[in-house]
């Protein structure tokens, strides 16, 4: 009996550096395997983040650059525009993208850049240690945060899918999860959606994807999986918020 | 190819092109918008690529993902935007990435003017961004010149695999020169495949390229660092530019001075000859490498008293200038600032006030 189930090509025979319970593992994994899917690994060049994926070009087969904090949708565009027929992507947190790079962002999605953003969003800074994101909830505690986030003073959590989907330029926009098997399968068709429109050269396209961090919220894993859907999706609504259609 | 009458912005933007170059992202900024004017028009035409950044900052990152696959770029910013491209550099030059950085000067600091300046010697040649790194710098003194470093420009990026800028202050990019452009360069970016990430299937390659400033473990990025020292130290060895006035004569003064700087000093020190004082100059056109031996050993020829620096600034290559002469002569600034320039009288009045 042959095998069923394998790791993609896409992905590194490697250890990864990830706490347990992290949801980085499944995000790499879904777009490894879309890569795979497509056939598109050796013509594939990745951009890499500053954040708790700053590594990932070690869990990849495939080309990579590396970022400065914030600005890898400026480094994707110089990418694809002087390559167009490269498949281009980043993979940033969300104090990466909705703080530091958040003009980067939004003037690449305005621009219709072709490439894609996977946008993993998990309400805290991981790498650093726990610190408040722009995307931390209302009243969450995190290390820069010790009584919770006071909107009064930083003000309300930015929702990226909603804010880049008012743009009048054609884009592909969409929130998933990958706290539960359903919302895992939904989250890759989403990111292979967002590869096929990139092939057929129609826009720019980012999924946002609601993820945890056990560590940095003090909990165990399944009590993280646990509050990012009760708490987080409550303010994060899943679905397609964009089409180019 | 005969002479062609040019605005300095405008024949840089030519250059670039000749010299292979169909890459162009960049922010506009005064005094060198032109610069982007002209090639968003001869870009398209001539099948390039031209893209106006939201800020300089993305604007250094752009140039980095195409420069990190091995394609030729340039940008071009005064200043201000210099300083928020500095960042970016600081990543270009930590990944080893072939571009060119035009920075036609304006006053500062902060918003500071909009005429011609100096002001940002240590910037380009002291780093500007964080960590330890060097730009290779050229400083033309005029628009012909600008022309021909542009060319070169390109070659040397890919030659040591680093960033190289240009400062020109102000009036190289505002003025209008005759320029000859000397044949288009025909050669491809060097050695790419070995280093650039470009896609595995365009260089049938099985591994992939990675392209990062990342290195985090002390050892490796000592020996990363160690790698860039031997990097500048080629440059010294290899590429150093400067070119001397009146060295022949029996010079009581030695003048360094670069860019427009040095065409008043020239000025200068024709004047002085007339009245039988003969004062020499070495005018670097690599700022980083710096002269620093052609300077000691032209300082140190008997006759001369005192090595002068003047600048279109507060004093900033003089200190480069005191290092080279390494305390064998005097060395005294002059210069002026916010696009005041100092003039031959008073450069003429400096010099008999020291003999």
């Amino acid at each position: 009996m042959g095998k069923v189930f394998k790791k993609p090509e896409a992905l590194s025979d490697v250890h990864t550096h990830y706490c347990p319970g992290c949801t980085h593992g499944i995000i790499h994994r879904l777009i490894a395997e879309v890569i795979d899917e497509l056939g598109i690994r050796e013509n594939t060049v990745g951009v890499a983040p500053v954040g708790c994926a700053v590594l990932i070009y070690d869990y990849f087969t495939l080309d990579f650059q590396e970022s400065a904090h914030g600005r890898a949708p400026a480094m994707a565009t110089g990418i694809k525009r002087v390559r167009p027929d490269l498949m281009v992507f980043t993979y940033q947190g969300d104090g990466d993208m909705a703080s530091i790079g958040i003009s980067e962002i939004i003037h690449a999605a305005n621009r219709g850049e072709k490439f894609t953003s996977i946008f993993v969003n998990n309400a805290v800074y991981g790498m650093t240690g726990g610190q408040m994101a722009p995307t931390t909830l209302p009243g969450q505690r995190t290390t820069t945060s010790p009584e919770g986030r006071n909107v009064d003073e930083v003000g309300m959590p930015i929702r990226m899918a909603e804010l880049l989907s008012s743009l009048a330029t054609p884009g592909y926009i969409a929130r998933h999860s990958v706290t539960s098997p359903k919302y895992i399968n939904r989250t890759k068709k989403a990111i292979k959606k967002a590869f096929q429109y990139q092939m057929e050269n129609r826009c720019f396209s980012l999924i946002e994807v609601i993820s945890t961090c056990p560590t940095n919220w003090g909990m165990t894993p399944v009590e993280a999986l646990k509050w990012a859907e009760d708490e987080m999706l409550q303010f994060y609504q899943l679905g397609e918020y964009k089409t180019p259609e | 190819m005969g002479k062609v009458l040019m605005k300095g912005n405008e024949a840089i933007g030519e250059a670039a092109i000749r010299a292979g170059c169909l890459n162009y992202f960049a922010y506009p900024i005064t005094p060198q918008s032109e610069i982007a004017e002209y090639l968003s028009r001869r870009l398209p035409e001539s099948g390039g690529v031209y893209l106006q950044g939201e800020s300089e900052v993305a604007v250094s990152y752009m140039i980095f993902g195409a420069a990190g696959c091995g394609e030729r770029v340039f940008t071009s910013s005064s200043s201000p935007g210099i300083s928020l491209m500095s960042e970016g550099l600081s990543y270009i030059a930590g990944a080893e990435l072939p571009c060119v950085f035009v920075n036609i000067m304006r006053g500062g600091p902060g918003l500071g003017g909009i005429l011609p300046s100096q002001a940002d010697y240590f910037q380009a040649t002291k780093g500007g961004g964080h960590g330890d790194y060097h730009l290779m710098v050229l400083a033309p003194d005029s628009v012909q010149e600008a022309v021909d470093m542009v060319m070169e420009s390109f070659r040397l990026a890919e030659k040591y695999r680093n960033p190289v800028m240009i400062i020109g202050d102000g009036l190289i990019g505002q003025m209008m020169e005759p320029v000859a452009f000397r044949d288009e360069l025909k050669s491809e970016p060097l050695n790419k495949d070995v280093w650039a990430s470009n896609g595995m299937s365009t260089r049938n390659s099985k591994t992939p390229n990675l392209v990062k400033s990342l290195f985090l473990s002390p050892e490796q990025l000592n020996a990363h660092n160690l790698k860039l020292k031997a990097k500048y130290e080629q440059m010294a060895r290899e590429d150093l530019r400067f070119e001397t006035y009146n060295m022949d004569a029996d010079y009581k003064a030695l003048i360094v001075s670069f860019g427009t700087m040095s065409r008043v000093c020239r000025t200068a020190i024709d004047d002085l000859k007339e009245e039988g004082i003969d004062v020499a100059m070495l005018r670097p056109q690599t700022v980083f490498p710096f002269p620093e031996k052609a300077i000691y050993d032209a300082a140190l020829k008997k006759e001369c008293k005192i090595v002068l620096s003047i600048e279109m600034n507060m004093g900033q290559m003089v200190e480069d200038v005191e290092r080279s002469v390494k305390g064998q002569r005097p060395v005294e600034w002059y210069g002026k600032c916010g696009g005041e320039i100092p003039t031959p009288e008073e450069i003429q009045e400096l010099v008999k006030s020291r003999l």
